[in-house]
């Protein structure tokens, strides 16, 4: 009789209200994925006025004619709404279109850095988003990107190849690492059960310094040089241009809409994306219905880190042309956010992605024109993803009513 | 003493009076309000309007703890114990009684378990550790916990759910003592046979409006067509099985747990084509093991399953559903269902890369779409569209969309665990039809199930599991009680030759005849229908030994 007396047996008889046991990791990821568009496009306009407020308060003419506030009201709000106007009219002339350019390819060449800021954010987000969708919380992107870049780049130096071809090789390259990189994760996920968000943090570190010590041995980097770079890529090796120059937005823009359309193809209309969302809904449902869910931990892991690794192949092979340490940047972690904001949905993460790539072309030019400070652009960025992760707040905020789940009691 | 409610959300507008020393059911099928008003009634909720009285004065309940000391007990359905507790230990959990220095004075909670376990016979050490006690022991733990903070009316949440039939009668005989010595009983139930057994006044509830009064001399159908509404059919009706060959096979099953406890131990029985065996027992006894076991979910430490010749074990789940394998998990909304996908997605949960849902690697959204719509009818699934969320349908419904997509492609075994747990009556009736259906048409059927209506109403010959062996494989004509022995581990012939002669043997005897008379009347329809597979099972039930 001891089995069954553990009061744990949650089995016992039936449990109404047992929907919400699936733990934490996998109510938040609903929770953000069940938000609607209009509290994303809510948190964006949120942080847009916070990030005025951080603007006005950095802006010494601001603080001098708040000190005058009593004399001159009137003056101060001129001078307010004259800051964050030229700070965000600066932004979005850096990141869309540029009326004040004095030749059209100037005034379009912004959306198209624009663009070329995104491809690396998309594909990367994107490979995030699977993972969220299949309940996996994959931190990972930055090390992914960083075993992408890497391989795509000593593959863009290191190969004689013809061109366009030595190019695809490059980019098989960079998914293969990312691939790998991603994997092993998701081996260890499917295999012993640790948890992929610590095991992927770590992946990202090794990443890192291992790119660190690479760049430091001329067999790797093809160089004499003492500094920790590449030789400069082939021009075999290098993602085409769209368009003449001066615009840089690169062929790698084109296979990030291919990527979107495949990541959507497989999620929604695939057998294979029906067995990852199952599993990232409902492992136990999953399981009894034949999936396998180590499986499909692993290939949801491989295939999130080909992205991110396809990523990092476009950022070296289309617009850096080298490797460097900061190869990276801070892709790996936007792309989370991205795919936060696109709630983890294909064509939200490619929205989303190119407008962080807007953020990102346009905040040089604010800082440039009005000295606004970039980090602006970051804390953005950051109290979006705030908002985000709390939907509620939101809703309170614009007294949205909160979305009642349909469920009829028996 | 009077207590009133008023207008709240799960319950609407609800009066219920309960009289000193009686006891009083409420009876209403799952999710009608039940445990809501109770919870409330125990401060656990807050009502949004109407008020409680106690002795026609007003009281208000800002947790269990005023609620406590109002008077009220409550015995929930799911224990509130710590297993490693003694049981003087849990008694005074909640209300320590301390001596000087906040030392904990556990002698005195030792007098007052051994004080009231005397006082009714409850035959409890106050020392024994709970996880030591059975089920029915750690429930007379919970009400002598209440009892010792002076409860004047108990309130039980479906007392019965976990407890053999004989440990069913002690608790009856229990709450007829209570009753004697003048505490009011609230008996929350959906099991028609117990309140008319015990109760003194009945009140049912649906959808969170009391329905009516009910005496307890209403039959069992009046009763269930006023919990659900209209009239339904409580004997479902089949003909006698016409079993074939023996198509799948159990042998020396043995299955442990990771904690290396054996769980399911050195069992074997064979279905034939065309019979429904039914595995009673009660809840944790191996019986939810060995469904996963044969489905593949758990591998065997020992022993074989063979379906139609070939070996199970080791296949994966999915080769064995693609074996012809259904099967019907127990818990619905953990293992059966995805709560977020659509009602169509979930139809195809296990078929989804098979022809024609899938062509490669490609879903046919169409073809998923139509099967839907079909299999909605076919079943008579109730919902809006069948791209919503299953979580938008009711248990019941739920229900019939699992079992519309196990029972809807060729089967050569069916397995369904606890096919009917948190149905009401009528989607019951239902699915016992789909069960006998499926049966009809050749398939060796499973069922796992701890209610013995369901088992009686649907098995062909029952195989009763006890700590992981299975007992013995008895006929469906086996008594009540003989079943209630096997459940508590007595082997079936001493079960069978026990209950033969004398109705009862052991204390519960006076307590025996309620539920026996009550149990005689659903009894018929079930065990005249099979009188020549009689030999057979005790056969094979020699077999097992």
């Amino acid at each position: 009789m001891t089995t069954d007396i553990s009061p744990a047996a949650p089995s016992a008889a039936p449990p109404p209200e047992s929907e919400t046991e699936d733990g934490k990791e996998q109510t938040l990821l609903q929770q953000i994925m069940s938000g609607s568009w209009l509290v994303s496009l809510l948190a964006i306009v949120l942080a847009l006025l916070f990030g005025g407020v951080l603007i006005a308060v950095s802006n010494a003419e601001v603080v001098a004619a708040a000190e005058n506030f009593f004399a001159a009201p009137g003056e101060f709000f001129a001078t307010l709404f004259q800051t964050v106007g030229n700070a965000y009219s600066a932004l979005f002339r850096g990141a869309i279109f540029d009326w004040d350019a004095r030749t059209t390819e100037r005034a379009i060449r912004p959306l198209t850095e624009s663009m070329v800021s995104g491809t690396p954010l998309i594909l990367t987000g994107l490979g995030i988003a699977l993972a969220f969708r299949c309940g996996l919380f994959n931190i990972g992107g930055q090390g992914q990107v960083i075993l992408g870049a890497t391989i795509a780049g000593f593959l863009g130096y290191a190969l004689p190849l013809p061109p366009v071809l030595h190019m695809l090789v490059a980019a098989i390259g960079g998914i293969i690492g990312g691939a790998i990189w991603a994997g092993i994760a998701g081996v260890l996920k499917a295999r012993t059960g640790a948890n992929e968000v610590i095991v992927t943090i770590m992946l990202n570190s090794i990443a890192g310094y291992a790119l660190g010590y690479l760049l430091k041995q001329n067999w790797f980097t093809h160089t004499t040089s003492a500094n920790p770079q590449s030789r400069v890529i082939d021009d075999s090796a290098q993602m085409f241009l769209l368009l003449p120059p001066p615009f840089r937005l690169h062929f790698g823009f084109v296979i990030a809409i291919l990527a979107t359309i495949f990541v959507w193809w497989l999620l929604e209309r695939s057998t294979i994306g029906f067995e990852f969302k199952a599993v990232g809904a409902n492992p136990h449902a999953a399981r009894t219905a034949g999936i396998s869910v180590s499986k499909v931990t692993i290939l949801v892991m491989i295939v999130a880190g080909a992205l991110a690794g396809l990523g990092g192949a476009a950022q070296v092979l289309g617009t850096e042309y080298k490797l460097t340490g900061g190869i990276s940047g801070s892709i790996g972690f936007d792309a989370i956010t991205v795919a936060l904001l696109g709630r983890s949905k294909p064509l939200g993460t490619f929205l989303a992605g190119l407008l962080f790539g807007a953020f990102k072309a346009g905040g040089y030019l604010m800082q440039s024109q009005t000295g606004t400070p970039i980090d602006i652009v970051l804390v953005v960025q950051s109290v979006i993803v705030l908002l985000i992760a709390a939907p509620p707040l939101v809703r309170s905020i614009f007294r949205l009513p909160t979305p009642v789940l349909k469920r009829k009691e028996d | 003493m009077t207590k009133v409610f008023g207008s709240f959300v799960a319950n609407d507008h609800i009066d219920l009076t309960i009289e000193p020393g009686e006891i009083h059911a409420l009876l209403g099928e799952n999710g009608a309000g039940k445990s809501t008003m109770m919870n409330v009634l125990y401060g656990l909720y807050d009502a949004d309007g109407g008020e409680i009285l106690i002795d026609d004065k007003p009281v208000k309940f800002s947790g269990p703890g005023d609620a406590v000391a109002a008077g009220i007990g409550m015995v929930h359905q799911h224990f509130m114990l710590v297993p490693v507790f003694t049981v003087a230990e849990s008694v005074a959990l909640g209300y320590e009684p301390t001596k000087s220095l906040g030392l904990l004075d556990i002698s005195e909670a030792r007098k007052k378990v051994k004080e009231i376990s005397s006082r009714f016979n409850f035959n409890i050490d106050p020392d024994a550790l709970i996880e030591d006690l059975p089920v029915g022991a750690q429930q007379r733990v919970e009400i002598i916990k209440a009892l010792s903070r002076d409860a004047e009316i108990l309130i039980l949440d479906e007392p019965t759910a976990v407890l053999t039939p004989q440990e069913t009668d002690e608790l009856i005989s229990i709450m007829r003592q209570l009753k004697e010595q003048g505490t009011s009983i609230v008996f929350i139930t959906h099991k028609l046979r117990e309140v008319r057994a015990i109760a003194d006044s009945i009140t049912v509830i649906r959808r969170g409006k009391i329905v009516g009064e009910a005496s307890p001399e209403s039959t069992e159908t009046e009763l269930a067509s006023q919990m659900v509404g209209r009239a339904v059919s409580l004997t479902t009706e089949k003909d006698a099985a016409d079993p074939g060959d023996a198509t799948f096979q159990v042998r020396g099953l043995t299955v442990v747990d990771k904690a290396e406890n054996v769980v399911v131990d050195d069992v074997s029985f064979d279905v034939r084509r065309g019979e429904i065996l039914a595995v009673a027992g009660v809840q944790g006894n191996g019986q939810t093991e060995l469904a996963e076991t044969i489905i593949g979910l758990i591998e065997p430490r020992l022993g074989t399953i063979t379906l139609d010749g070939k070996k199970l074990v080791g296949d994966s789940v999915k080769d064995r559903l693609g074996a012809g394998i259904g099967f019907v998990p127990e818990d619905r909304s953990t293992d059966g269902i995805i709560a977020e996908f659509a009602i169509r997605e979930n139809m195809i949960l296990d078929v989804y890369d098979r022809e024609p849902y899938a062509k490669g690697l490609n879903m046919r959204s169409k073809v998923i779409s139509e099967e839907a719509k079909k299999k909605v009818e076919e079943f008579d699934i109730r919902l809006g569209s069948v791209s919503d969320p299953i979580s938008t349908l009711s248990g019941g419904n739920q229900q019939k969309v699992v079992l519309s997509r196990e029972l809807g492609r060729d089967l050569r075994l069916f397995i369904a665990s606890q096919p009917t747990r948190g149905l009401d009556v009528g989607s019951i009736e239902f699915v016992h039809k789909r069960v006998i259906a499926e049966r009809d048409s050749g398939t060796p059927c499973i069922i796992v199930s701890t209610e013995l209506d369901e088992v009686y109403g649907l098995a062909d010959r029952i195989a009763v599991m006890y700590a992981g062996r299975i007992v013995g494989i008895v006929g469906p004509e086996t008594s009540r009680e003989a079943l209630g022995l096997m459940m508590a581990g007595v082997p079936a012939g001493e079960a069978l030759e026990a209950t033969a002669g004398t109705t009862s043997t052991d204390g519960a005897a006076n307590q025996a005849e309620g539920t026996e008379s009550a149990a005689a009347s659903a009894k018929p329809a079930s065990s005249a229908t099979e009188p020549a597979d009689d030999d057979s099972a005790t056969t094979s039930a020699e077999e097992t030994k």
